[in-house]
C-alpha cells in the first residue's frame, strides 16, 4: 500500500507545545502510513487531546512540524487543514445547536473557495452535496433522524452525527477524540465496526481512547504519551507487554 | 390611504432593512449595536449622489450600499477579535463615531441636516424592503446560511469541519452595512431631511428590538418585529403618557414567555413538515 520512500500520510516531527511555563508536549514524533488505524494512548493530561488540537490548527506548535504527505502544514488555518484532506471529531461532542442532522451532513461538504453555488438554495443549486449528504446518512445508519434536531438525540447516536460530519469532508485521514467514551458495549461495538468500514474506504485513521480493550483490538500501531513525553511505541502486543508503559500507564499494577 | 397610515407603512419597510442588517450578522453570533453609523453612511451619501451629483436615487442607492459594505468589510475585520458584549461596545463606538463626523461634516451641514431629496413613494420603499427580505430568504436556504449558523454556535468547531470562520464573519458584516445603508437611503428620500440626531444609538436599538421580538433565527422575524415595534405603540395610544411604559411591559412579558421572538425556525418547520412529503 505504502511503498518504501513515498511519504507517510501524516507525520509530527519533534512537535514541541508550551503552555507559559508548562510544557503539554516534549518533542512528540509519530507517523501515521496510509490505510493505517493507529493509536495514542496515555493517562489524562498526557498531552493526547494538545496533540490533536495541533494537528489541526487549533493550536500552534512552539516546535516541530506536522506534514501531510510531506506538505508541511504546521499552524495552517483550520479550514485549510480540513481542506487539505484531516478531519476530527471531539472529545466533548461538539454539535450545532438547532442544526438538524441533515444540516450537519449539508454544512461540512467540501467546497471549492467562493463560488455561487454556496449562495443559492442547495436544495436546487447543489445536487452533488445532497447526494454526498444523502450517502453519508445511509452510511452511518441515520436516515430515520434525517430531520431531528442532532442534540436531541441519544448520547451515541450524537457520536455518530459528528463521524458523519467530519466525514462529509471527505478526509484522508480521520481524527477521533475518545470515539467510545461514555459508551456502553453494544454502542461501543458499533463505533468499531463504523471504523473498520472506514478505513475499508480507504481512510487513515489516528484516535485516542481510555478503552484498552477497544484501542488494543483496533490498532495496529500505539503511541504511548505520559506527561507530554512519547515513552513507547509499537504493535499492541509489544505495547501491552512493555514495562514503562505498565509503569506509567497502568500504575504500579506490575 | 391616509397620510398618516402611509407614514407608519414607510417607517415599517425601513425599520425592517435595518431590522434585518442586524439579523444577518447576528445570524453569524455578532451582536451590533452600531447598525445606525452604517445607515447614516447610507443617507448621508446617497443624498449627496442625487441632490449634489444629480445622479438617480437607484444607482444612487446602490453605490451607497456597495461603498458601506466596503467599510463593513473593514469594521469586520477588528470585530473578530471581539465577542459578545466586547463586540457590541465596540460597534456602539462605531456608531456614535460615524454620528459625531456626521455632526461636524459642515459640506453636509453639520448640526444643521442636509435637505433638498426628492420625495419617493411607499411602493418604492417596499420595493426595495421585500426584494431584500426575499433576497436573505433565499440565502437562509443556501450552504452560506448553514455556515454562519455554525460560526454562530461554534466558531472553533466551525473552523475543525472547514469552514473560513474569517471571511464568513467578515462578509456578514459587510453584507449587513450595505442593508443598512439602503435603509439610511430611502429614510433619507422618505423624509427629504437628514440631520446626524437620525442615526443615534436608538435607532441601533430600535433594529435590535425589531430583530429579537420577531424572532432572531428567521428573516421573516424581522418583518414582524418591524410591524409590531411601528405598530404597537400607535396602538396603545389609548394609554397617552402612558404608551411606553406599557410597551416596555408588553416586551419584557414577551420575552419571559417566548425568549426565541415570535417567528422562530421549528415553527417553520412544523409548516413545512405538514406539507406532503
Amino acid at each position: 500500500m505504502n511503498g518504501a520512500g513515498q511519504a507517510p500520510l501524516l507525520a509530527l516531527s519533534g512537535v514541541t507545545k508550551t503552555f507559559g511555563g508548562v510544557r503539554a508536549l516534549s518533542d512528540v514524533s509519530l507517523e501515521v502510513l496510509s490505510g493505517q488505524i493507529v493509536g495514542i494512548i496515555g493517562p489524562n493530561g498526557a498531552g493526547k487531546t494538545t496533540t490533536f488540537n495541533i494537528i489541526t490548527g487549533a493550536y500552534r506548535a512552539s516546535k516541530g512540524e506536522v506534514l501531510l504527505e510531506g506538505n508541511n502544514i504546521t499552524a495552517r488555518p483550520s479550514y485549510q487543514i480540513v481542506w487539505a484532506g484531516i478531519s476530527r471529531t471531539f472529545q466533548n461532542i461538539r454539535l450545532f445547536a438547532d442544526m438538524t442532522v441533515w444540516e450537519h451532513l449539508l454544512v461540512a461538504q467540501p467546497h471549492d473557495g467562493f463560488s455561487l453555488r454556496r449562495l443559492l438554495p442547495t436544495h436546487w443549486a447543489n445536487p452533488a452535496a445532497l447526494h454526498r449528504a444523502r450517502e453519508t446518512l445511509e452510511f452511518f445508519g441515520l436516515g430515520d433522524v434525517r430531520d431531528r434536531i442532532a442534540r436531541s438525540l441519544p448520547y451515541g447516536m450524537q457520536r455518530r452525527v459528528e463521524l458523519a460530519r467530519a466525514i462529509t469532508a471527505r478526509p484522508r485521514l480521520l481524527l477521533l477524540d475518545e470515539p467510545v467514551a461514555g459508551m456502553n458495549h453494544h454502542e461501543a461495538d458499533g463505533i468499531r465496526q463504523l471504523i473498520l468500514k472506514l478505513r475499508d474506504e480507504g481512510i487513515s485513521i489516528l484516535l485516542i481512547d481510555h478503552d484498552m480493550t477497544f484501542v488494543m483490538g483496533l490498532c495496529e500501531q500505539l503511541y504511548v504519551l505520559d506527561f507530554g513525553v512519547l515513552i513507547a511505541k509499537g504493535r499492541p502486543d509489544e505495547i501491552r507487554t512493555n514495562p514503562a508503559v505498565l509503569d506509567a500507564y497502568l500504575g504500579q499494577v506490575a | 390611504m391616509s397620510t398618516y397610515y402611509a407614514g407608519l407603512l414607510a417607517d415599517v419597510g425601513i425599520l425592517l432593512l435595518g431590522a434585518l442588517s442586524v439579523y444577518i450578522t447576528l445570524a453569524t453570533g455578532q451582536l451590533s449595536l452600531g447598525n445606525a453609523g452604517f445607515m447614516g453612511i447610507g443617507a448621508y451619501l446617497t443624498s449627496y449622489l442625487t441632490v449634489t451629483v444629480g445622479i438617480p436615487l437607484t444607482p444612487a442607492l446602490v453605490i451607497a450600499a456597495v461603498a458601506a459594505g466596503i467599510i463593513g468589510l473593514i469594521v469586520g475585520f477588528p470585530a473578530l477579535r471581539l465577542k459578545g458584549i466586547y463586540l457590541a461596545m465596540a460597534t456602539l463606538g462605531f456608531g456614535e463615531m460615524v454620528r459625531s463626523f456626521f455632526l461636524n461634516l459642515d459640506a453636509m451641514g453639520g448640526s444643521g441636516g442636509f435637505h433638498g431629496m426628492h420625495h419617493i413613494s411607499n411602493d418604492y420603499i417596499w420595493s426595495w424592503a421585500a426584494a431584500i427580505l426575499l433576497l436573505v430568504m433565499i440565502l437562509e436556504r443556501s450552504q452560506i446560511w448553514l455556515e454562519m449558523r455554525a460560526v454562530c454556535h461554534d466558531d472553533t468547531a466551525a473552523g475543525l469541519v472547514g469552514l473560513n470562520t474569517t471571511t464568513i464573519k467578515v462578509g456578514a458584516f459587510g453584507f449587513a452595512a450595505a442593508v443598512a445603508a439602503i435603509a439610511g437611503g430611502l429614510f433619507a428620500h422618505h423624509h427629504v431631511y437628514i440631520e446626524p440626531g437620525n442615526f443615534n444609538f436608538e435607532r441601533s436599538i430600535d433594529f435590535v428590538l425589531a430583530v429579537i421580538l420577531g424572532g432572531s433565527t428567521v428573516g421573516p422575524g424581522a418583518l414582524v418585529g418591524a410591524l409590531l415595534l411601528v405598530l404597537l405603540p400607535e396602538y396603545l395610544r389609548f394609554l397617552a403618557e402612558w404608551r411606553f411604559a406599557a410597551f416596555g411591559t408588553l416586551l419584557i412579558a414577551m420575552l419571559l414567555v417566548r425568549r426565541q421572538g415570535i417567528l422562530d425556525r421549528s415553527l417553520f418547520r412544523a409548516f413545512a413538515l405538514r406539507r406532503p412529503a
